[in-house]
């Protein structure tokens, strides 16, 4: 088939690598956010960040994605760096992440006007896209045409244009209203399986981080460090049914026990300290 | 995947039967509504009652004698001698002159301005030391700079249009800077995650995203060289432009000419606003949304 978009994902899925992080440390003004702080990721896993507020989450894939230097330490993708890696960003403020100045279109295509391709290979790339995925938007409209759940799917769409190896995630669902934010639920589990590559995840609700991952990744308060790593094997797709299943409520509870643990530690030994 | 192929359509064509239903239901309710009851007759209304309010007061108050109507002539001779200059005077060179005189200094003002302020809004460092020597210079009163530019520039067009560029050009350089400054962090992030360069996040992202400023800056700019270039012809040399033309019929007691080329000259300064309104919407129709 002439269809570029899959044939790339087809020889993706062929090698599965790790994602290394050793050493890793970031200082904001005194305060360390990271401090030595080592990972090893699957790829090709959907891997969800769930900690206490201001614990880093955010940090964490901002730094392991290069859109905020590292002080010190390294990351790998399968033995490359940051740079050699094709990585995709989903914001959580999809108003300010789209260009207002394109139509939606435009916004999904503009990775591939970076990459420096041509411009029929950019629609044929796009076409191929958007067939995938059944996308049922006026994609001609400007983004503020647009509501909320569809700018954000576009702005998905926009990250998953370039075949990303990993695509970070920052709270992409939190401006939504719940309706919405179970059916982008969904459409994003529908986009891992179809494409299994590497997603990474930042989310403030336990229930999303539980719903998509294939394992959630617990932080502790700053500097932050792993509470704890809990894998997730409830079978896919998860719908909304699935959340009220016994073994989902028992990995739920699981994960806020480590929460509790985690906030209720601090408060007793970092009360002096200020804010988290 | 195979499957989906002949299929394949941009989301638009999905959503076109709907948008094709909408139209064929929607002109004939519109047209059901006579003339006068149309939200368009109503919104010319509400802006023509004010005018045509003040237009009644001035002509009533002088038909009661509340006015001395050698000061104020009475409305309806007003805008017949308005109408005359217009017609058959030199009012209409006038207007061009002074308008072309405005649209001179603003393209230079524009020209020079945009690029400096996007420079000293890229660098802080630079913003904050040009920042007090602007806004120094924004705060002297262009008046004050006549004899200096008279000086420089002599007594034609070239030291008004001078004068009034580079009032305009401080206003500009002021908002750009500040929208470079000031620019949405996430989109400039999103596109250098996409592996974009420090020049085409420039051109593609922080240009753009500073243009709703970008306007605030070249309206307020053109507002002003309408201002300095009016005063300027009033007291610069020269023969003709709406200032020279206000100032002559002071002094030779022609009110009733004197009240229109007030008139016309705020028309003038009203149009220039709105069109760069017009202006902005269609390039900067994002704004605000």
């Amino acid at each position: 088939m002439s269809d570029p978009g899959t044939r790339i994902s087809d020889q993706q899925s062929l090698r599965r690598g790790k994602i290394e992080i050793r050493g890793l440390t970031k200082q904001f003004g005194d305060s360390d956010v990271y401090r030595d702080f080592n990972l090893d990721l699957q790829e090709g896993e959907f891997v969800s960040i769930f900690g206490p507020n201001g614990c880093g989450k955010s940090t964490f894939i901002n730094l392991i994605s290069g859109i905020i230097p590292i002080d010190f330490g390294t990351v790998l993708y399968d033995g490359k760096t940051i740079a050699q890696t094709r990585l995709s960003y989903v914001f959580q403020n999809y108003r300010e992440a789209l260009f207002p100045w394109m139509r939606a279109i435009s916004n999904i295509q503009y990775p591939l006007k970076i990459l420096g391709l041509d411009k029929k290979t950019q629609s044929l790339r796009v076409e191929a896209l958007l067939a995938e995925f059944n996308i049922k938007i006026d994609l001609n409209r400007y983004p503020y045409e647009l509501s909320g759940g569809q700018q954000q799917m576009v702005s998905i769409l926009r990250a998953l244009i370039t075949d990303p190896e990993v695509l970070f995630l920052d709270e992409p669902f939190s401006a939504l209203d719940y309706e919405m934010t179970l059916f982008m639920r969904e459409r994003l589990q529908h986009v891992f399986l179809k494409r299994r590559n590497t997603m990474i995840l930042v989310s403030h609700d336990l229930e999303e981080a539980v719903q998509l991952a294939n394992r959630v990744l617990m932080l502790t308060r700053r500097p932050t460090r792993i509470a704890d790593t809990v894998p997730v094997d409830v079978p896919w797709p998860r719908d909304a049914k699935s959340l009220t299943s016994p073994e989902f409520v028992a990995i739920k509870s699981r994960c806020l026990e480590v929460f509790s643990r985690e906030v209720a530690r601090h408060d007793s030994a970092g009360a002096a300290s200020g804010s988290g | 995947m195979t499957g989906l192929s002949p299929t394949q359509t941009t989301g638009s064509g999905e959503q076109a039967p709907p948008i094709s239903r909408e139209s064929v239901t929607i002109p004939p309710t519109k047209a059901v509504l006579p003339w006068f009851k149309r939200p368009a007759f109503d919104r010319f209304l509400q802006v023509a009652a004010g005018p045509v309010l003040v237009i009644f007061i001035w002509y009533a108050a002088g038909a009661l004698g509340l006015l001395n109507t050698r000061l104020i002539p009475p409305p309806g001779a007003t805008f017949a001698t308005t109408w005359i200059a217009l017609t058959q005077g030199t009012m209409v060179y006038d207007l061009t002159q002074t308008l072309g005189r405005v649209l001179w200094s603003f393209a230079i003002a524009a020209g020079i301005g945009v690029p400096i302020g996007i420079v000293i809004g890229a660098n802080e460092r630079l913003y904050r030391g040009a920042e007090f020597l602007i806004d120094f210079c924004r705060s002297t009163p262009a008046t004050a700079m006549f004899p200096l530019f008279m000086l420089v520039f002599g007594l034609g067009d070239e030291g008004k249009v001078a004068l009034a560029a580079f009032s305009a050009l401080l206003i500009i350089v002021f908002n750009v800077a500040y929208g470079v400054l000031n620019a949405r962090k996430t989109r400039i992030l999103a596109a250098r995650s996409m592996g974009a360069g420090r020049i085409r996040i420039f051109a593609e992202v922080i240009f753009l995203e500073t243009l709703p400023q970008t306007f605030v800056g070249l309206r307020a700019g053109v507002s002003l060289s309408l201002v300095v270039i009016v005063v300027a012809e009033m007291f610069i040399g020269g023969m003709d432009g709406m200032g020279h033309r206000i100032m002559d019929d002071q002094m030779s007691y022609n009110l009733k000419d004197m009240y229109g080329s007030l008139i016309l000259s705020g028309a003038l300064g009203y149009c220039l606003n709105y069109a760069f309104l017009l202006i902005e919407r269609y390039f900067v129709h994002w704004a605000g949304r």
